[in-house]
């Protein structure tokens, strides 16, 4: 009788751990997703931004036609990619092509004085700072659902529904070794 | 990072708690008060051991607690808001621009909503955050801020103020603000009213007939008066007291986590020691929100003195020691790959 009484405690104790875990795994899950759509919706941002800039800029910037050549393309190439992968090269090449404009930007003083320019630069730094907060918040949502997803026992709970590791966010290799924009890059050789 | 969620979680668990006991503690003390004014008053007195009469007081008391409650979770971010002077942050300006997106930009790093901004005329730099919930923050800073600071050195105060919002700082201080200006209000009416009515002495004397049985009531009456001059004394003491030991380990641990969202301990660092610099007090700050800001705002509070009693009566651990902890952080870091963040923290404005 107390016999059944034990195990019946401990099949109920079993099943509400089961029950907390599995839920635990959603709201991870969810929560990855939604930081995923945030670096999106900064992206798409990002592509609307980058034309009006280009506008601004460019009867002031006449040496840096190639910079902004560079930004333009990747921008199409982002908008038009096939999948995601291709999609993700050519934002990071964006990320690369805008921080370079950005830092050689600082070399008209004209551009300061145009009021435009300067919300539309404004606009630009904190679309970029969003974009890598996003994906340091997503990396970190990433990470905390693999490890639940590892860690024993919630690993048992995972495999049964299902639940697949997240991909982290990789950054191009360059924009992860340029912690901060060097204004003196105008005059290195650019970079593809 | 998985750690540091977890002792987010905790954080937060332990701010909802003490919030529980604030609330509780308020709500007792002032029953408390309200029973001691009962016999101040004589609506209760001690015949034979027992008590007589109707204790409106008591009940007044607690149903005002319970008010007071309501109203400083539902109210205090406004009424906090309004003692300060502040007004909601309005884009007039390119600089009033830079910190609504610099708000954005942290709320997404510590993966929070985004709190309103509210702008506080002030020229001494600072900023404190208040609200109920996350969904419901608010984070005020000073004019005398968006001019001392660059971009950098925003994200890492404002990086310090979105930890608050994120570890539930926010309700606990916010409560303890509108709480102890509550007990200071009681405090300070129930001592003048003690002087009004005549003292201590009062109850015991008109209770007192000659017989023996008669005087030990009286002689409750006047301890139970004493005790309520004791309390109103100590009462705003104390309360100033809990402020004080609840807010200064926070300011270390929302260093940190200002840190954990800018991967950068130079922001905040140099955000400091900016801070240091000045020497101008807060005018719209008093001894009640003081323990709010992310330095102390009052006059002459902001020495380096150690010790005890120092430690003891001060809202803010010293800013020395938080700026050599977080270079401390920086010098750790300084010799890794930085991480993904912390590209996000260049381009300031006018390099």
């Amino acid at each position: 009788m107390s016999g059944s009484l034990i195990f019946l405690i401990i099949l109920v104790a079993v099943a509400g751990w089961a029950m907390l875990a599995y839920n635990g795994l959603v709201s991870l899950r969810n929560q990855v997703q939604n930081a995923w759509r945030q670096i999106d919706v900064q992206l798409r941002r990002r592509h609307d931004l980058i034309p009006n800039l280009v506008e601004a800029v460019k009867g002031y910037m006449q040496f840096e036609r190639d910079t902004l050549t560079q930004v333009v393309e990747a921008r199409a190439k982002a908008v038009s990619a096939p999948d995601q992968a291709s999609r993700m090269a050519a934002e990071n090449q964006i990320t690369a092509g805008l921080g370079r404009l950005l830092a050689v930007m600082e070399n008209y003083p004209q551009l300061k004085s145009d009021q435009n320019v300067l919300k539309l630069q404004e606009e630009l730094t904190t679309t970029e700072n969003q974009i890598a907060f996003s994906r340091q918040a997503y990396n970190d949502s990433v990470m905390q659902l693999n490890t639940r997803i590892e860690s024993f026992p919630t690993n048992l709970i995972a495999s049964n529904f299902g639940f697949k590791q997240a991909e982290y966010f990789q950054g191009a290799p360059e924009d992860q070794a340029v912690p901060k924009v060097d204004l003196s890059m105008s005059g290195a050789p650019p970079r593809a | 990072m998985a750690a540091a969620r977890t002792d987010f979680w905790e954080l937060e668990r332990r701010n909802r708690r003490e919030t529980v006991i604030l609330v509780a503690v308020f709500i007792v003390l002032f029953t408390v008060l309200g029973f001691g004014l009962d016999f101040v008053f004589h609506d209760l007195t001690i015949v034979d051991g027992t008590l007589a009469g109707f204790p409106m007081l008591t009940l007044i008391a607690l149903g005002f607690g319970i008010f007071q409650s309501l109203l400083s979770y539902y109210g205090g971010a406004s009424l906090v808001l309004a003692s300060v002077q502040a007004r909601e942050l309005t884009v007039d300006t390119p600089q009033h621009q830079m910190v609504l997106d610099v708000v954005h930009e942290m709320a997404l790093a510590a993966r929070m909503p985004v709190p309103t901004a509210y702008l506080m005329n002030d020229p001494s730099p600072n900023a404190f955050a208040t609200g109920r919930d996350p969904q419901h923050s608010v984070i005020c800073v000073t004019q005398g801020l968006i001019d001392t600071m660059d971009r950098e050195e925003m994200q890492g105060v404002l990086g310090h103020e979105m930890a608050h919002v994120r570890d539930y700082d926010i309700r606990t201080m916010m409560m303890i603000a509108v709480l102890v200006a509550g007990i200071a209000m009681l405090a300070d009416f129930m001592y003048r009213s003690m002087w009004y009515t005549g003292g201590v002495g009062g109850g015991g004397e008109r209770s007192g007939g000659s017989r023996d049985d008669d005087r030990s009531g009286g002689n409750a009456g006047a301890l139970i008066g004493i005790l309520v001059v004791v309390l109103a004394v100590l009462a705003p003491f104390f309360a100033q007291l809990l402020a004080m030991a609840v807010s200064r380990q926070r300011e270390y641990l929302a260093d940190a986590a200002s840190v954990e969202f800018t991967r950068n301990p130079r922001a905040l660092l140099r955000a400091l020691e900016r801070i240091a610099e000045t020497e101008s007090p807060l005018r719209n700050a008093s001894r009640g929100t003081a323990h709010m800001f992310i330095v102390n705002p009052l006059q002459g509070a902001r020495d380096d003195d150690e010790g005890f009693f120092a430690n003891l009566f001060s809202t803010h651990p010293p800013l020395r020691r938080r700026i050599e902890r977080l270079r401390a952080m920086l010098n750790e870091a300084g010799g890794e790959a930085p991480l993904a963040g912390a590209a996000a923290t260049t381009h300031t404005p006018g390099g």
